[in-house]
């Protein structure tokens, strides 16, 4: 059953690296950490629901509507509200989005209660090889790898990806060069919330999602982030990967309700040894 | 050229205080009595917090971590049928402990990492509290003994307990700001190489601080979990502590002797107010008052308010510069 | 022969490909002055990283006053009695003045009680010219004071070794007599030290010892005159388009120094 741990690990990971990548660009470039960044993925998880089961759209175009929207909302958050703060230590950015956090899923409790909603796919489930495989995670995956894909695509290819990396590198440089920073950095946190939205409407299609999952959503981040290598696109789908197979074992090994732990402890073992993360800096596009 | 730290108007308006804090615990009704324990630890806590977030400059998210550890020893060893004194201090000695044990660990980390390595301690705590049922108890929670008594007296007894917490911890913190300790953690916030230049041990001071921040706060932990008698992971391992504090030391004023106090009351007396009157919104309320505090004070109102303040209030240590 | 307060044996710094200091051995008796020279990027601040402990050693000693100070944290090399001051100053922002000083004498000079630093740090302001700043900010001051304020907090560390770095650039000609006053001052307080300079004038008219590093490696060492008159010494100043200006600027030194040593000053 080695395959079988092994095939779930990889499924459930390329989620994380989708659900981990947004947050890492914004700390890499912005160097704040979105503490909101559970919530945007709930909210976004809420678009394509509602947009799948009310408006009758598909799952996955629902999904992508979620990403539209919720790049708006982030682009404005950040232009706004967030760039007051940008230049302050991490710790009032933290705090600071923490407060909005609040707020926000104060008020999604408010708008749509705390009961979990999901999509009710049922596409059944394929064989390959004696591993069994859902077909709505398959799909999950594809999405989550396609948009990841598409990501690190645009920030090596693309004018606003090279001038992304250029603030990620070195701001005042990027400045020098003409590049309007205050924008990038909007366009920046818009691109991770996109990227939360995403693996919100991906984990729509396969789990119950309720506001109240947004601190798990955040935790996660945070360790794939670590684990992987803040900042970059690489680090994040080998931190996805990397917790998504740990867990998998782990579930087996310790018993599911330990995963959390784990992960979080060996978080802290990377931080102290390996601070950069498996990748590091060499993940950096 | 001195100022005297101990000065009489000094002594006479700490006693009155005093005097005042302890009529108030035996005349006000049950309620007030324990809004006035809350603000209490709330003001031991941002006490503690700004020894080594204030001071020394490293703002640390690992309050609730020692805040839930001291609850659970305190709870474990009250358990045992011993007293509640050995109980607190044996809550406050293992959070030295394990303070010398993480500081070790964490304080060789910069900025960032240390804001996350510190968060994430709390979680492994709270999953590891949550998970270890035989010592724990689990997510069920942990039962304490009750105190012997009328209600009355023993919400009094713990009124009276916490502040005379805030009492030690403020000596404590006054004495620190005076010394060659505080001098040189205010270096370390600066510059920590010119620092250790200079021939300060940085490793080691920034240790020390850390132990004495978590001791205080485990000792906190201890006395809260006696008082309500029974206590879950999620109560004393919750985030927000972590959170609430540094904002509550920040609106007083980071690094000074009363902004932590000054910040506490305030923040406490607008969380009653809103929870009183707002209690499904009061996340929400909670998170307006922390953008609030953010962007409008973000240097906190002792110093806003600086010139108007100045003298007694701001507690100047000899006559250096407060940092 | 004099003491040795510093043996370095073939102090080496490598990171990445580069080679910041190049196996270098050097001896420095008690209470000499001398003088380090070389070209942008000779090594000159890292030797003095390395020996203050600030900066890993990748191989080689260091000897102070007969102890091996090899291994020791930056601030236990502090507490020794080596002080060094920085080409960029950095001073702790939020402090005054009196209290810059202070910390060198809390921590590794005297180290007494805050009392104690407080009144030697108004000794060692009034030293350097500094007491009436003694409640300003640190960060209010202006460049030439802040390179006194350096001095200033060096000097209460109480060290018998003293490294000085640039601390005379971008100083108008009366700041730098002054400046070269004080060092003069201290050095006849019987402190060694050694001066990083890049200015020829102000080194050849202090020092009776000149070192001078070239790509992390030393070049030349010995009396001033000697140094500036070896050709290799000339050849490292001339190999560039600059070296033109320094060689003029040499040869005039080298012959008013000529000058001063005949005419017995």
């Amino acid at each position: 059953m080695l395959a079988q741990y092994i095939a779930n690990g990889l499924l459930i990971g390329s989620l994380y690296a989708c659900l981990a990548v947004g947050f890492s660009l914004i700390y890499g470039v912005l160097s704040i950490i979105n503490v909101m960044h559970g919530t945007f993925v709930v909210l976004g998880a809420y678009i394509t629901i509602y947009c799948s089961q009310y408006l009758g759209i598909s799952p996955l175009i629902a999904a992508l509507i979620g990403c539209a929207i919720m790049f708006v909302f982030g682009y404005l958050t950040q232009r706004f509200l967030i760039n007051e703060v940008v230049a302050a230590p991490i710790f009032i950015s933290f705090t600071l989005t923490f407060g909005f956090d609040l707020l926000l899923n104060n008020a999604m409790i408010h708008a749509f209660t705390a009961t979990p909603r999901s999509l009710l796919l049922d596409y059944g489930s394929i064989t390959v090889a004696g591993i069994s495989l859902s077909v709505a995670r398959l799909g999950a995956m594809v999405l989550a790898l396609v948009l990841t894909g598409v990501l690190y695509w645009l920030l090596r290819h693309s004018q606003m990806g090279r001038a992304i990396i250029a603030v990620r590198m070195d701001r005042h440089a990027a400045t020098l060069l003409g590049i309007r920073v205050p924008q990038v950095y909007a366009i920046t946190f818009g691109i991770g919330t996109l990227m939360a939205a995403a693996a919100g409407g991906a984990m729509a299609l396969v789990f119950p999602i309720t506001p109240l999952l947004s601190g798990t959503f955040l935790g996660k981040s945070f360790v794939i982030c670590v684990l992987g290598g803040l900042g970059s696109v690489p680090g994040a789908l080998v931190g996805g990967f990397a917790l998504g197979l740990l867990e998998s074992f782990g579930a087996v090994a310790f018993g599911a309700q330990w995963s959390a732990t784990v992960g979080f402890a060996l978080m802290i073992v990377v931080l102290v040894l390996r601070p950069s993360g498996l990748v590091g800096r060499k993940g950096f596009e | 050229m001195n100022e005297r730290l101990v000065t009489l108007p000094r002594i006479l308006a700490a006693m009155l205080l005093i005097a005042a804090v302890i009529g108030f615990g035996f005349y006000a009704n049950n309620y007030l009595l324990q809004a006035g324990t809350t603000l209490a630890m709330s003001i031991v806590l941002c006490l503690a917090w700004n020894i080594v977030g204030g001071y020394m400059g490293y703002p640390s998210f690992a309050t609730a971590a020692f805040f839930g550890l001291g609850a659970y020893i305190g709870g474990i060893v009250q358990n045992y049928d011993l007293p509640l004194a050995l109980a607190w201090i044996v809550a406050a000695a293992g959070g030295a402990v394990f303070a010398a044990l993480l500081g070790s660990i964490l304080l060789g980390l910069r900025g960032h990492y240390f804001a996350i390595g510190t968060i994430a301690v709390v979680e492994v705590m709270r999953e590891v509290a949550n998970n270890w049922e035989g010592l724990t108890g689990g997510a069920i929670g942990m039962n304490l003994p009750i105190l012997v008594g009328s209600p009355r007296a023993v919400g009094i007894f713990f009124y009276l307990a916490m502040w005379a917490l805030v009492l030690i911890t403020f000596v404590l913190t006054a004495m620190i700001v005076n010394s060659k300790f505080g001098f040189g953690l205010r270096c370390i916030r600066q510059n920590e190489s010119a620092a250790s230049m200079v021939g300060i041990d940085v490793f080691k001071f920034k240790v020390k601080a850390f132990i004495i921040s978590g001791l205080i706060v485990a000792a906190a932990g201890a006395v809260y979990a006696s008082m309500v008698a029974f206590i879950e992971p999620k109560d004393v391992f919750n985030v927000l502590m972590s959170i609430e504090v540094p904002v509550m030391v920040m609106l007083g004023a980071a690094g000074t002797v009363l902004g932590p106090l000054v910040g506490a009351v305030i923040y406490v007396l607008l969380k009653e107010l809103v929870w009183v009157n707002f209690i499904n919104f009061h996340s929400a309320i909670l998170g307006i008052i922390i953008i609030t505090v953010i962007y409008a004070v973000p240097k906190g109102i002792l110093r806003e308010f600086q010139s108007r303040l100045r003298s007694i209030l701001t507690a100047r240590p000899l006559n250096f510069r407060k940092s | 022969m004099a003491e040795h307060v510093l043996r370095i044996q073939d102090l080496t710094r490598r990171f990445g490909g580069v080679v910041a200091v190049n196996n270098v051995t050097l001896s420095i008796p008690k209470g000499e002055m001398v003088g380090l020279i070389g070209p942008n990027g000779a090594g000159k601040t890292t030797f003095v990283n390395l020996i203050t402990g600030f900066v890993p050693k990748t191989s080689g000693r260091v000897i102070f006053d007969g102890a091996d100070i090899t291994d020791l944290p930056p601030h236990e090399i502090a507490r020794m009695g080596i002080a060094r001051t920085f080409q960029i100053v950095q001073p702790f922002s939020e402090m005054t003045v009196l209290e810059n000083v202070m910390a060198g004498a809390l921590f590794a000079g005297q180290r007494g009680s805050l009392k104690e630093a407080s009144e030697k740090a108004r000794h060692f302001l009034a030293f350097v010219g500094l007491d009436q700043f003694a409640e300003s900010s640190a960060s209010n001051l202006s460049l030439a004071n802040r390179k006194r304020l350096e001095l200033a907090k060096s000097l209460a560390m109480e060290p018998r070794l003293l490294f000085l770095d640039e601390v005379n650039a971008g100083l108008n000609s009366g700041e730098l007599n002054h400046a070269l006053d004080l060092i003069r001052k201290i050095s006849d307080m019987g402190v060694t030290i050694v001066i990083i300079e890049h200015l020829l004038r102000v080194v050849v008219s202090l020092v009776g010892r000149l070192v001078v590093l070239h790509h992390g490696g030393m070049l030349s060492d010995g009396p001033p005159l000697d140094v500036l008159n070896d050709p290799a010494v000339i050849k490292a100043y001339v190999g560039t388009k600059f070296g033109q200006r320094h060689h003029a600027e040499l040869e005039r030194q080298r012959q008013k120094y000529q000058q001063q040593v005949e005419r017995g000053v």
